[in-house]
C-alpha cells in the first residue's frame, strides 16, 4: 500500500496494479464540470481551482445525511470524459479517478505529462464516503450533484489503472 | 372488485424505493458471496470483499448502496379487478418516488428533456411500465436502475437466417466491450423476439430475476448456462481487472416474433443490482 498526498508531484513510480490511499484535497467534476473548465481554459480565463498537481475525482454524490459531510460517493466512468482530459493534464492535472478504461488519446497524455489514472471500487459509494472528512461546493452550485466540490480525504482507497508508462491494469492486468 | 386508496401506492412506491436503494437483495449478495469464493484473482476477490463490505455499511447506516440512485424503472401489474381510488396510479408511484429522494437524501439524476438536460431536482419521473393482468392486485416491482450498466447495454435486430452462435458472440462482445464501466460482476438481461421495443423491455424485465431460477423451457435454460460460462471465461473480472467472475447470472425472457426478424436485447446491470417488490 502507498501513502500520497496532495498536491501530487512525481508519480512516475507508480505502477498499474498498486494499491494507494491518498490523503489531502481532491476535486469533483463530470461532465458539464469538464465542458465549462475546458471553456475557461480556451479563453484564457481563471479556473475554480489549482490544476497543478491536483486530483480530479470523477463522481455525483448522494446529499449528505444530517451530521455527514457527503452522501454515497463511488466513481463513475471515466470514458465519458476521455475527450474532455488532455487539456487539463496539460495545464498540470496530475491524478484522475475513476471507473472503467481510458481512450488511446488519454494514454498518451498520462504518459507525456507524467500523470496517474486511479481506478476506485465502482458500487462501493457508502464505504468510500467514509474516506470523505469534508465537501464544499467551490463551483458552478446549479450543476446540484455535478458541481466542483472540493473534498477533504483520509486513506481514500484506490488502485493504479494505467501509470505514467502507460501500463495499463484494464489491458495487462497488474504489474506487482 | 377492490379498491386501493392513492395514498396507499404512494407510500409502498416510496417505501420500495428506500428499500431498494440500501438493501442489496438477498439474492445478490449470496450470489457475491458465491462469486468471491469462486473468484480466481486475488485483486478480484479483494474487489468483491469490498462490494459487500457496502453492501452491509449501506444496510446498516441506511445509506445509497451506490450514488447513482438511478432512473426508478416501475414494473405496474394491475389485475383487471382493481380501482384505484383518488388519483391517477402513475401520479401515486411518481409521488412515491418523489417522497423517497428526498427524505432519503438519495441522488437526483433525472433530467426533464434530453437535449435541454434541465434537472427535475426530485428524480422523476420514474419509468413505469403498465401491463393489465387476472385478479384484483396491483404488483409494484421497482429498480432504480444506475447508467453505468444502461450505457453498455445493446440492441441488434438479427436476421433469421443467422446462425445461434452470433447471437452469442454479439452478447458476449457486449461484455468484453463495455469492460469495467456496467461494475461487473455483472446480471445481464437478454431479450429475444418481439419487437424491437418488446426486446428492450423483455431484457429489462429478465434482469430482476431471481439469481439461481432457471428458464422453464429448456433450450433456452441452456442458453443461459452456456452463455454465463462463455462470459465468465472473458477474464474481465470484478471492476475489469481481470478475473473469472465478470457475471453473477444470465437471463433470458422471450416473445414470439416475425417470419423475418430475430430482435435481440441486451440489457446490463451492476452487482448493485437493486430491486424491491409488493403487492397490494
Amino acid at each position: 500500500m502507498q501513502k500520497l498526498a496532495t498536491p501530487l508531484s512525481d508519480v512516475t513510480f507508480l505502477r498499474a496494479g498498486d494499491l494507494v490511499s491518498i490523503s489531502g484535497i481532491i476535486y469533483t467534476a463530470r461532465d458539464v464540470a469538464h465542458k465549462r473548465l475546458i471553456h475557461l481554459i480556451n479563453n484564457g480565463e481563471p479556473l475554480p481551482f489549482d490544476l497543478d498537481g491536483a486530483i480530479i475525482y470523477y463522481v455525483g454524490p448522494c446529499p449528505a445525511k444530517p451530521g455527514r459531510p457527503i452522501g454515497s460517493a463511488g466513481p463513475t466512468t471515466s470514458s465519458r470524459m476521455d475527450v474532455l482530459t488532455a487539456p487539463l493534464l496539460k495545464q498540470g492535472l496530475k491524478g484522475m479517478i475513476g471507473k472503467g478504461g481510458r481512450s488511446a488519446e488519454v494514454i498518451t497524455a498520462i504518459k507525456k505529462h507524467g500523470a496517474v489514472y486511479f481506478a476506485a471500487v465502482g458500487g462501493a459509494g457508502a464505504l468510500i464516503s467514509q474516506h470523505i472528512k469534508d465537501s464544499e461546493i467551490i463551483a458552478y452550485p446549479e450543476l446540484g450533484t455535478e458541481a466542483i466540490r472540493r473534498l477533504v480525504v483520509e486513506d481514500f482507497p484506490v488502485i493504479v489503472a494505467i501509470d505514467s508508462m502507460g501500463n495499463n491494469l484494464y489491458e495487462h492486468g497488474p504489474m506487482t | 372488485m377492490k379498491t386501493i386508496k392513492y395514498t396507499d401506492i404512494v407510500n409502498k412506491t416510496k417505501e420500495l424505493a428506500l428499500e431498494a436503494n440500501f438493501n442489496l437483495p438477498k439474492d445478490v449478495y449470496n450470489a457475491l458471496l458465491e462469486a468471491k469464493e469462486k473468484e480466481t484473482s486475488p485483486l478480484g476477490k479483494s474487489v468483491i470483499e469490498i462490494v459487500l463490505k457496502n453492501a452491509r455499511v449501506a444496510k446498516e447506516e441506511q445509506l445509497a448502496i451506490c450514488q447513482d440512485t438511478g432512473v426508478v424503472v416501475v414494473f405496474a401489474e394491475i389485475g383487471q379487478d382493481v380501482r384505484i381510488e383518488g388519483g391517477l396510479l402513475a401520479d401515486a408511484i411518481n409521488e412515491g418516488v418523489r417522497q423517497a429522494y428526498e427524505e432519503g437524501y438519495l441522488r437526483k439524476s433525472v433530467i426533464s428533456d434530453p437535449v435541454e438536460r434541465i434537472n427535475t431536482a426530485d428524480n422523476t419521473p420514474a419509468v413505469i411500465h403498465f401491463s393489465l393482468v387476472e385478479g384484483d392486485q396491483l404488483h409494484l416491482t421497482l429498480a432504480p436502475k444506475g447508467f453505468g450498466s444502461e450505457n453498455m447495454s445493446r440492441l441488434k435486430m438479427f436476421k433469421p437466417t443467422d446462425d445461434i452462435e452470433l447471437i452469442k458472440n454479439f452478447i458476449v462482445d457486449t461484455v468484453v466491450e463495455a469492460g469495467g464501466n456496467p461494475c461487473p460482476p455483472i446480471i445481464m438481461g437478454i431479450g429475444l423476439g418481439g419487437t424491437m421495443e418488446k426486446a428492450g423491455l423483455l431484457a429489462k424485465k429478465a434482469l430482476f430475476r431471481k439469481i439461481g431460477s432457471k428458464h422453464p423451457k429448456k433450450h433456452l435454460a441452456e442458453l443461459e448456462e452456456e452463455l454465463l460460462i462463455l462470459i465468465n471465461k472473458t477474464g474481465v473480472g470484478p471492476q475489469g481487472f481481470g478475473g473469472s467472475q465478470t457475471a453473477l447470472a444470465v437471463f433470458i425472457e422471450e416473445f414470439p416474433t416475425h417470419i423475418a426478424g430475430l430482435p435481440v436485447a441486451v440489457n446490463l446491470n451492476c452487482h448493485a443490482a437493486r430491486h424491491a417488490e409488493a403487492i397490494l
